[in-house]
């Protein structure tokens, strides 16, 4: 963390631990979440991630540990006082209130009132494509309806950092790919800090600035979602963050690895970070080659072939394991390439990764 | 079945049919019966005649309007207290209660396996003269050296509100525990205090509760005699104890009969003006 981002952190967490009888939900969490960012908390399920979020909208307290909101220690302030606003898995919205009424809510907490207020709901309403719904109770609305309003709730408050859970998690694929970027747009224009808890990997690639990945209450890794792609830190990102073929061998020079059942190969020598003895060697399977050409190479007999549309899939059987390798569908018909057929796969050192250890996601 | 599959438009009205019948048999036949009762002459040994005798409804009005307006007085007083009673204690057992909640319900109702009679014959001895409660309130300098409960209003608006408490309790409870604790957490969200959460989304959520408890603890409490017989004393009758003794001691149908209608009109008249006030839509649960 370079000083700048520190003094431009919206939201910042110092050492926060959770326990809830026994078990330990946050572990030791620290991040820093800079002014303006899309921020995705990543992690499987009960990883620790609503318990996070939930400390810092102040429905939990943390065990240990300091939260920040800006500059200010915000520990034991309850959740009204906090300038921060929450969009429900469930959307909670008011059953009783109207659209408008429901999206007026926290205006008037705050003595908004007039034309001010409805000025201000209507022109949030607008920005979420409800406009004319205003008079309409929740339960006339569809999912897809409901969820805006519950962001239009949030947004019209203008808080310094706005609180997501899953919001998109109860609605059809189609709906949720169309405001993932919907969410990134109107996150763009307003300029507020999005922190966005999914466990969706593909979610939090879309729409991400920076990704905390995190397992067991703990980060596991924070990064761009390109750098948590081409360079995962451990056999746990390099598995949640799409699908990876790690093989297992020994450190054997300063750029080169011997693979346990296969020949040596080269890496990136930043990759090795120093590492010395057993490691495992990471590569996306878009990154291999069908035939020679690169400076890694390993034999295999094509077991399985699966035609996916924008590429075809193949596994392939080597000595070192079953590789997952992505050809893509560039001209029409297949690629040539059948199960059964022997071959020679190829990749280049550059795009390989190292990770210590080959446990992946449980 | 082929008769359902022929007539599926019959379905209804057949499943509708034995509550019509109900209705009509112990309800609409009654009160017809009582209408016309009401617009009789004459008394128990001359027998009774009818002669569209207005002058019933007249006489009653005139003679008793004292116990009309003390019946709706303190039906009114009792509903209030019990809805203030009642409230937290629903509140507390639909939001804190956990794993107790259905024992604590069991502890509400609890009472009522006792007859109503015996419970509040019960009161009487509470409230009694020389009873501990007495005694403490006069220490306590609350009520004067010769100070009563028993035979006070206090002592009947007590006994009514005692004894229909678990019609304001139960339904409260239901509307309470029907509120989902997220909407609480957002309005907290949205710069809402505990208090100001409460004010604007626990208590219009259980609006439908509170009309339904007061509903059923108005309606039966403004008819009710068996409280100021047992705990009152004659300045504290209502009109449930005069048509209890027109009909049963003076046989005086007739005048029994118009109070009955006079009591439903005036309860029908508050509860109108109650729906007005908190309007239809937490009466029947939908829109208007
Ligand atoms: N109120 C609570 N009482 C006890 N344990 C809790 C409570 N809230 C969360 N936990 C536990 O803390 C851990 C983390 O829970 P959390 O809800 O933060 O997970 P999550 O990452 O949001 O998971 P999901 O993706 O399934 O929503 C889990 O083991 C969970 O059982
Ligand atoms: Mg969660």
């Amino acid at each position: 963390m370079n000083v700048a981002a520190s003094e431009n952190a919206d939201v910042r967490l110092v050492d926060v631990t959770k326990r809830f009888e026994d078990v330990v939900a946050v572990d030791r969490l620290s991040l820093e979440i800079e002014h303006g960012s899309f921020y995705a908390l990543l992690g499987p399920s009960g990883c620790g991630k609503t318990t996070t979020l939930r400390m810092i909208g102040g429905f939990e307290q943390p065990s240990e540990g300091e939260i920040f909101l800006g500059d200010a220690e915000v520990s034991g302030l309850p959740a009204y006082k906090r300038d921060v606003n929450t969009v429900f898995q469930s959307y909670a919205l008011f059953p009783h209130l109207s659209i408008f009424e429901n999206v007026a809510f926290g205006l008037r907490r705050r003595s908004v009132r007039g034309q001010t207020l409805t000025g201000q709901v209507n022109e949030i309403l607008r920005l979420v494509g409800l406009e004319g719904m205003g008079k309409r109770k929740p339960r006339q609305l569809s999912g897809g309806q409901q969820q805006r309003v519950a962001l239009a709730r949030a947004l019209v408050n203008k808080p310094r950092v706005l609180l997501l859970d899953e919001p998109l998690g109860a609605l059809d694929l189609k709906l949720r790919k169309q405001m993932q970027l919907e969410l990134k747009g109107i996150q763009h224009d307003i300029d507020i800090t999005f922190v966005h808890v999914t466990h969706d990997q593909e979610e939090a690639m879309t729409m991400a600035d920076k990704i905390a990945v995190m397992n067991h209450g703990r980060i596991e890794q924070l990064g761009t979602p390109t750098e948590l792609y081409e360079t995962p830190a451990t056999a746990f990102v390099a598995g949640f963050l799409g699908v990876s073929n790690l093989i297992p061998g020994t450190v054997s020079g300063s750029d080169t690895v011997q693979l346990r059942r296969g020949p040596e190969v080269r890496v990136r020598p930043e990759a090795l970070q120093g590492r010395t003895g057993e490691v495992a060697v990471g590569i996306r399977p878009e990154k291999i080659a069908l035939g020679q050409g690169q400076a890694n190479a390993l034999d295999g007999t094509i077991v399985e072939e699966a035609y996916v549309g924008v590429a075809t899939q193949y596994i392939v059987e080597t000595d070192c394991g079953r590789l997952t390798v992505y050809r893509q569908n560039a001209s029409p018909g297949l690629n040539g390439a059948s199960p059964g057929q022997r071959l020679t796969l190829s990749w280049s050192p550059d795009s390989t990764f190292v990770v210590d250890s080959m446990e992946g996601p449980e | 079945m082929g008769l359902f599959h022929r007539h599926r438009q019959l379905t209804p009205y057949l499943l509708l049919a034995p509550g019509v019948l109900w209705l009509t048999v112990f309800f609409v036949v009654p009160l017809g019966v009582l209408a016309y009762q009401s617009l009789e002459s004459g008394n128990f040994d001359v027998g009774y005649s009818f002669t569209w005798a207005w002058g019933n409804y007249w006489d009653a009005l005139q003679n008793y309007r004292g116990q009309f307006i003390r019946s709706l007085e303190y039906a009114g007083i009792a509903t209030l207290l019990a809805l203030l009673l009642s409230y937290p204690v629903a509140y507390w057992i639909a939001f804190r209660g956990g794993r107790w909640k259905n024992l604590l319900l069991l502890f509400i109702v609890a009472p009522f396996f006792v007859t109503y009679l015996i419970r509040t014959l019960a009161w009487e001895t509470i409230l009694a003269d020389h009873g501990f409660v007495v005694h403490t309130l006069q220490h306590l300098h609350v009520l004067g050296a010769g100070g009563r409960l028993l035979a006070t209003s206090t002592a009947v608006v007590t006994g009514i509100t005692y004894n229909f408490l678990p019609f304001m309790a139960l339904p409260l409870y239901v509307s309470l525990e029907q509120i989902d604790e997220r909407l609480l957490e957002a309005a907290q969200d949205l710069y809402a205090s505990k208090w100001k959460a409460f004010v604007k989304v626990t208590l219009p959520l259980s609006l439908p509760g509170i009309v339904a408890g007061t509903l059923l603890t108005f309606i039966p409490a403004a008819g009710d005699f068996i409280n100021a017989q047992l705990l009152g004393s004659p300045q504290n009758h209502m009109i449930g104890n005069v048509i209890q003794s027109k009909f049963l001691e003076l046989t005086d149908y007739p005048a029994a009969a118009a109070m009955s209608f006079i009591l439903m009109a005036g309860i029908l008249a508050a509860v109108f003006l109650y729906a007005r006030a908190v309007g239809t839509e937490q009466l029947t649960g939908t829109p208007v």
